[in-house]
This record gives C-alpha cells, sequence and structure tokens, in this order.
C-alpha cells in the first residue's frame, strides 16, 4: 500500500450502515473505498436476529399498518427524545429500503401467499417486523456485501483506524494501520462516512461482539465531532447467562414467555396489557427486578421458555437461537427453558448528526450505531436497528456523493498526519512501565456494568465517574507486551482502549447529570420522568485532558406532544 | 467453581521470521464454561502478545475464528474446552490455506472463489414495485444454504481443496447452488457454464467430509450433486 492513498469518498466501517452507504456512493458514480478493521461480513450486524422493521402491512393482522404508526410507536417507545421528523423519516423510507433488499437477493422469510413474512415486536402496534428467520442481519448483511462485490467497490480489509486528518477544520481523511503487517497509511478523500458499529465492550455483561469498542466513533469524537445521549444505553432482557449472547426478542415475538423461578410469568406485574411484547427497558428492568429481589435463579437469571412453540415452530423460526442455546448454555428450548438475564445491547447515543448524517465537522458524515441522528431517543424499539443502517447509510452515502469534488486534503496534511501517528505509536512501544491494558479494560467493563446499568443512583454514578478519570490516568501509563509489526493486538487493544475510556466517560458524566428516568436511562433516585427540566439532548464535547463538557440541546418536536408511556 | 489447568499447544509461524512452523506450550486455568477462544484471547493478553489469530463475535455468526481444534475443524468460540479429551489441546490454523501468522491464514484467495461464482441475484425481470413473491414451497430448496458465513471450515476438511489449488471448493459451490436453487434467479444457465468443469461441481470427490463439518449445517455436497443434474444434457 502506498503512504497516501485517495477516494472521493471513505467509507469507515463494512458493517451494514457502511455498506449500504458504499452502495449510493458508488452508484452516484464516485469512487468509494470501505475500510474495515475486520473483513466487512465478519461485521457485528451479522449477529441481529430478529428482525427489521416496515409497515408492509403483509400480516393479516397487519393490513391497517402505516409509516405513521411506525413513526409514533417509535417515538413513544423513545419516550419521547426522539427528533420527530427523522423518525419519520426513519418509518417513511422503511417499505423501501426493504424492499430494495428483497430485490437484491435478501432471503426473508415467507407468508403462504408469497410475499415477506412479518411477525410482532416489542412497542410496535402492528406485527411489522420483517423476518429471515432468526438470522435477519446474516441475511441482510452478505446481501449487501455481495452487491459491493458485484460493483466492484475498493475493500480495505483489516484496516484500524488511529486517528481521523482534519485540515482547516474539515476530515480530509483518516490515518490506518493494517493489522497484518503492522503498516501505517494515509487514505484522503472528499468526504469520510463513518459507520463504526456501537461500543458495548465498555461494559462487561454485553450481547456485543469483541470487536464493538466504538474505537473509531472515539476517534471522531476527538477530533471535534459531539456525542449525543450516550447515556441511553440499551439492556436487552433476553441475554443467554453465562456469556450474554443474544437470544433474540423474536423468541417472545413467536409467543416465548417470561418465569421467574417461581414459576410465575411475572411479566403481569409490570405490562399487564402487552406482557412479553413491552418494549426493551421495561421488560428488562422486569427482569432485574425479579432477579433483584430474589425470585431469579441462583446466579441471577429468569427463564425464557417456549416449549409450548412446540419442535416445529422451533425448527422454523427459532433455529439459530436453538443452536445457541445448544451451544453456549448446554440445554435444548425444545426441552428446557433458556436461562436469561439482561446485558448491554445497543447504544442510542452517538455521533450527532442530521438527517443525512453530517456531523458537527464538516467532511465528516455517521451513519449506523455510532451515529445519534436521533431517531431512538432514549429506548430503541427491537427491528429499528437494522432499519436505520439501511435508511441512513444510504442518505449518509447520497450526502456524501454531493460532497465530492468540494475538496480534498494537500498530501501535506495527510503525511503530516501520518507522521506524527507513527511517532505517538513508536513512543507507546517504548515507553516503559507495568501497566498492562488489559487489566485497565477489565476494570472499565466491571465499573460500567456495576454503576452505569440497568437501575442508577447518584453516588455510584459519581464513583464511576471518578472511576473512569482514574482509568484514563492509568491507560496513560500502559507499556506493551508486544513490541512488534504484525497482529501487534497489544498496541491495537491499548489503542482502541484510550478510545473506550473516552466514551464511557461520557456516558456516566451524562448519566449523573441527568436527574431523571427516561427510557432506558433510570435513576432509582429520580424514578420519574421530567419533561420540565429534561425533555432535551444531551451534548458532550472533548476536552483534551479533562472532563467532557456537557451542553444540552431541545428535541425536535413536531407531530406528537409528549404524554405518559403506558404499555 | 472448580478450575483445572490446561496446556494449549499451538503451532506457531511467522513466514518473515521463521525457517518452519513449530508448537508452543501454554498452561492456563479452564473455568467452567470457557470456550477455546476465550482460552486464546486469555494466553494472548496474559502470556504471549504476540500469538495471532482471528474473531470478532463470539457466537458462532461471524465466521473469523475456525481453526483445527486436536485435529478436528471447528470454530473456536464454540468449542469447549472441557469438552475436549486429554490433558493437551492441540491447535492448528485452518488446513488448505496459506498461513499469514499463527492461527491466521490467507481468506483473500478463499473468498475469490466466492466471487467467481458471482454471489449477487440475477433477474430475468425489472424489478416489481413491491418485493417478488416467493411461494414457501419454491423458498426451501435454497434457504439452507444461504446460512453460510464463510467460515471456510468445510475448505480446511475437503481433500480436493487440499490437492488442487484451482478446485473452487465447496463454500464457492454451496453458494453458487444457493443463487442456482433461488426461486427469483434468471441466470441458471450462465451459472451452470461457471461451474460445469474439474474445478465446478465436477471436481468434487463426493466424501461428504465438507457436509459433516458445517457448523451451520450447509451442506455443500448436496448442493453440488444437485448442480451435477442441471448440467447434465
Amino acid at each position: 500500500m502506498p503512504e497516501i492513498t485517495r477516494h472521493d469518498v471513505l467509507v469507515i466501517g463494512g458493517g451494514l450502515a457502511g455498506l449500504r452507504a458504499a452502495v449510493a456512493i458508488h452508484d452516484a458514480g464516485h469512487d468509494v473505498a470501505v475500510l474495515s478493521k475486520v473483513y466487512p461480513i465478519r461485521s457485528h450486524s451479522g449477529a441481529a436476529q430478529g428482525g427489521v422493521n416496515a409497515s408492509l402491512g403483509n400480516h393479516p393482522e397487519g393490513h391497517d399498518d402505516s409509516w405513521e404508526k411506525h413513526a409514533f410507536d417509535t417515538i413513544k417507545g423513545s419516550d419521547y427524545l426522539a427528533d420527530q421528523p427523522r423518525a419519520e423519516i426513519l418509518a417513511q423510507d422503511a417499505p423501501a429500503r426493504v424492499i430494495e433488499m428483497e430485490h437484491w437477493g435478501a432471503y426473508f422469510s415467507r407468508f403462504p401467499d408469497g410475499r415477506i413474512a412479518q411477525r410482532p415486536f416489542g412497542g410496535a402496534g402492528f406485527p411489522r417486523t420483517c423476518y429471515a428467520a432468526d438470522r435477519t442481519g446474516h441475511q441482510l448483511l452478505h446481501t449487501l456485501w455481495e452487491q459491493c462485490i458485484k460493483r466492484g467497490i475498493t475493500f480495505l480489509n483489516e484496516w484500524f483506524i488511529t486517528r481521523f486528518v482534519t485540515s482547516g477544520g474539515r476530515v480530509v481523511g483518516a490515518v490506518a494501520m493494517h493489522v497484518p503487517s503492522g503498516e501505517l497509511a494515509a487514505f484522503g478523500a472528499d468526504a469520510t462516512v463513518l459507520a463504526g458499529g456501537g461500543y458495548g465492550r465498555v461494559f462487561a455483561k454485553t450481547t456485543n461482539a469483541y470487536i464493538n469498542t466504538g474505537s473509531a466513533t472515539a476517534a471522531a469524537y476527538i477530533a471535534g465531532a459531539r456525542l449525543e445521549d450516550a447515556e441511553f444505553v440499551q439492556f436487552h432482557p433476553t441475554t443467554l447467562f453465562g456469556t450474554n449472547i443474544l437470544i433474540s426478542e423474536g423468541v417472545r415475538g413467536e409467543g416465548g414467555h417470561l418465569a421467574n423461578a417461581e414459576g410465575n410469568r411475572f411479566m403481569d406485574r409490570y405490562a399487564p396489557s402487552v406482557m412479553e411484547l413491552a418494549p426493551r427497558d421495561i421488560v428488562a428492568r422486569a427482569i432485574q427486578t425479579e432477579i433483584d429481589e430474589g425470585r431469579g435463579f441462583e446466579g441471577g437469571y429468569v427463564h425464557l421458555d417456549i416449549r409450548h412453540l412446540g419442535a416445529d415452530v422451533i425448527m422454523s423460526r427459532l433455529p439459530g437461537i436453538r443452536q445457541i442455546a445448544m451451544d453456549f448454555a448446554g440445554v435444548d428450548p425444545i426441552e428446557t427453558p433458556i436461562p436469561v438475564q439482561p446485558g448491554q445491547h445497543y447504544s442510542m447515543g452517538g455521533l450527532s448528526c442530521d438527517e443525512d448524517g453530517a456531523t458537527d465537522v464538516p467532511g465528516l458524515l455517521a451513519c449506523g450505531e455510532c451515529s445519534c441522528v436521533s431517531v431512538h431517543g432514549s429506548n430503541r424499539l427491537g427491528g429499528n436497528s437494522l432499519l436505520e443502517t439501511l435508511v441512513f447509510g444510504k442518505r449518509a452515502g447520497d450526502r456524501a456523493a454531493g460532497l465530492v469534488g468540494g475538496g480534498s486534503a494537500s498530501d501535506g496534511a495527510l503525511s503530516a498526519a501520518l507522521e506524527d501517528a507513527r511517532r505517538s505509536i513508536a513512543a507507546l512501544k517504548s515507553r516503559g512501565g507495568r501497566e498492562r491494558q488489559d487489566a485497565v479494560r477489565r476494570e472499565m467493563q466491571s465499573v460500567m456494568t456495576e454503576k452505569v446499568g440497568l437501575f442508577r443512583e447518584e453516588r455510584p454514578l459519581a464513583g464511576a465517574v471518578d472511576a473512569i478519570a482514574g482509568l484514563k490516568e492509568r491507560h496513560r501509563n500502559v507499556s506493551l507486551a508486544n513490541t512488534g509489526e504484525p497482529f501487534n493486538y497489544d498496541l491495537i487493544d491499548t489503542l482502541e482502549l484510550g478510545g473506550m475510556l473516552e466514551l464511557a466517560h461520557v456516558t456516566a458524566a451524562g448519566a449523573l447529570a441527568r436527574t431523571e428516568s427516561r427510557g432506558s436511562h433510570w435513576r432509582t433516585d429520580h424514578p420519574a420522568r421530567n419533561d420540565d427540566d429534561w425533555l432535551k439532548h444531551t451534548m458532550a464535547t472533548h476536552v483534551e485532558g479533562g472532563e467532557p463538557a456537557i451542553g444540552y440541546e431541545d428535541v425536535i418536536i413536531t407531530s406528537y406532544e409528549p404524554m405518559e408511556r403506558k404499555y | 467453581m472448580a478450575k483445572t489447568a490446561r496446556t494449549f499447544r499451538i503451532r506457531r509461524y511467522d513466514p518473515a521470521e521463521d525457517a518452519a512452523p513449530s508448537y508452543r506450550e501454554y498452561v492456563i486455568d479452564v473455568p467452567e464454561g470457557m470456550t477455546v477462544l476465550e482460552a486464546l484471547i486469555r494466553i494472548q493478553a496474559e502470556q504471549d502478545g504476540t500469538l495471532a489469530f482471528r474473531y470478532a463475535c463470539r457466537g458462532a455468526v461471524c465466521g473469523s475464528c475456525a481453526m483445527a481444534i486436536d485435529g478436528v475443524v471447528r470454530l473456536a468460540c464454540r468449542t469447549q474446552v472441557r469438552g475436549l479429551e486429554g490433558e493437551t489441546v492441540t491447535v492448528d490454523p485452518l488446513p488448505n490455506l496459506e498461513v499469514v501468522k499463527d492461527l491466521v491464514v490467507d481468506m483473500d484467495s478463499f473468498f475469490e472463489k466466492d466471487f467467481a461464482v458471482e454471489p449477487w441475484l440475477q433477474p430475468a425481470e425489472p424489478a416489481p414495485e413491491r418485493e417478488r413473491p416467493v411461494s414457501p414451497d419454491d423458498w426451501t430448496e435454497a434457504e439452507p444454504y444461504t446460512n453460510c458465513i464463510l467460515c471456510a471450515s468445510c475448505h480446511g476438511v475437503c481433500p480436493v481443496a487440499a490437492r488442487d489449488p484451482e478446485y473452487l471448493g465447496p463454500a464457492a459451490l454451496a453458494k453458487h447452488y444457493r443463487f442456482l436453487a433461488d426461486a427469483r434467479d434468471g441466470a441458471g444457465e450462465k451459472r451452470l457454464k461457471l461451474v460445469d468443469s474439474e474445478a465446478g461441481v465436477w471436481g468434487c470427490d463426493v466424501v461428504w467430509s465438507c457436509s459433516k463439518i458445517c457448523p451451520k449445517g450447509v451442506r455443500p455436497t448436496k448442493g453440488i450433486l444437485a448442480t451435477r443434474e442441471r448440467v447434465k444434457p
């Protein structure tokens, strides 16, 4: 690889959002390269199970569904923190994006009439979640990758971004490291689209892949993009006890029941009208309450029971879940309930951007989980994240295509950034000391899970903010056990940890400041929503060497007056 | 929770540095529930940061971590250490692909074979406004093949891939059949020509090793035989 390479647009991240953006940029006639730290089909989009929402009205009970109802459910589910015109775009564009994926080959499950099958999901007024058994993310990811291969789109596989390059206040590309060789190179572009995914690995118990560290998101934050609503972290109600691998909401959509150790179907006490199909924040708190009040099983879990669905339904609609339960918990759900507990799953917050992905920094766009448009507000509905990647991936790609020709970096800016990156990595490799990244990382993860989890309170949150600040100090003293070049995960993990600590810091600080309960953010010391003071987005700005600077912005409210959220 | 120590004997090779591969041993405590992937991560973090292997999801969906564990090709993330017999666990890279370093093999050559079968839907008719309807009966044939995660386990156990680098291999041929059997696809004639060769469906030894090893239950051999039926004049 030459030291400096140029493309019209650089896409960072090869999951669904990044690939959808790349297709849009290519189809607009521009040269695009997708840079990913893994092969794109290894991205975590592929682990999404239950489905993607679109008001197709294919379900026998879905004839009266509409994009307006989808938008309303999304806004209500967000506990009114979503920016309403953007939630409307999400719902309005949904049918076209899902149908397009079908046209490109995605292998959706079908109703007997041949149309795309849809299932009920939490918080939705109609069954509108389109699915491919319980492997929807896998189907969509491989289909989009194949579409990219067909188009001859350039892939930079196993390149890890170390920083964005800025020039005159504009992002003009990135510096990245080739993981197999350790080689550094600069990539210049007229526009850069970041689709870096989530950062669940800042927590100890998470459904997220090992790779979901948010390192590129942190790099964008350090480059000047603001982080919005990071304190809103989705804890999925049903993750497999032991490994926290996702057990899809589709399991409850197909009729699965939750039961405590006393054998009671406890959701009747928390959401009597919709039971297990309440939104995720409500079900997750219900399960945790059962566990905390002594009605869970030893170790801290409850049962997700699908035995009554019968072997045929389980084998045809939930085959992947059955496999996961057998491989990782040693139980066959046809015969035995699945042991589940809540775990971190999704970041509603992210890089603040508009409906076309534009961040605060010119030249830098964001889409997918790393972004905050904001359509999920304080709680995302199941089936809306795959949808977000397709809708806003395309829109960010279209916007990026429109920026081509609008000025790119001088060789000087790129080579200066490259030299600077080389110097800092050389300095890290020669640093002495006994601190190891692995120990600091584990401590961060346990602080976040214990103190910034499902139930939050002032003192533990303040303790978490202090602890993270202390861990940042320790991170500055980390030295490497491996100073070699090829596949140096010790180096990459250390660099990533620096970014993870920034994201953890913003998450904890935002949670401490927000003295109300809304959606996923539950403060036991402030257990009510407070629209007078808190119907606003948290905006965090990076301050070198200090606490994040927290500000606020109004929520965009147009069609729907905030109401009490009951199910 | 009871812990037991296990020895991991891992094949190490850096083509830039080493004349030949060699094994290195590491001893770690193995708690209940620990997978081989978790063991490798522990070894890398605590004992030897130079150990190279790939991973991403740890849930058997991303396809990154296929390798030979005690001589059997499997996903490291899906393999319980305590489920393995013997005091020592031997870990080798996935066979039939060039070793880049340690347990990392060259996947580019593997993906090139996948691309050679034009793995994208090619309908005969322009797209309708809504989805193309597919009856559940038509849907069933291709579906199992769509579950391939391109982990290359099948390629690693294929005797033909072992001796013939030109052979497209079970993963690419399964992907080929996935589109051939897709009721929406209209490029059947062209698709058959792509694999009507010794490098294609006629190269298969029909020993079913790929179908037995697949962690996702895909049966490439079945697809290859069905394709042969279609190629026959």
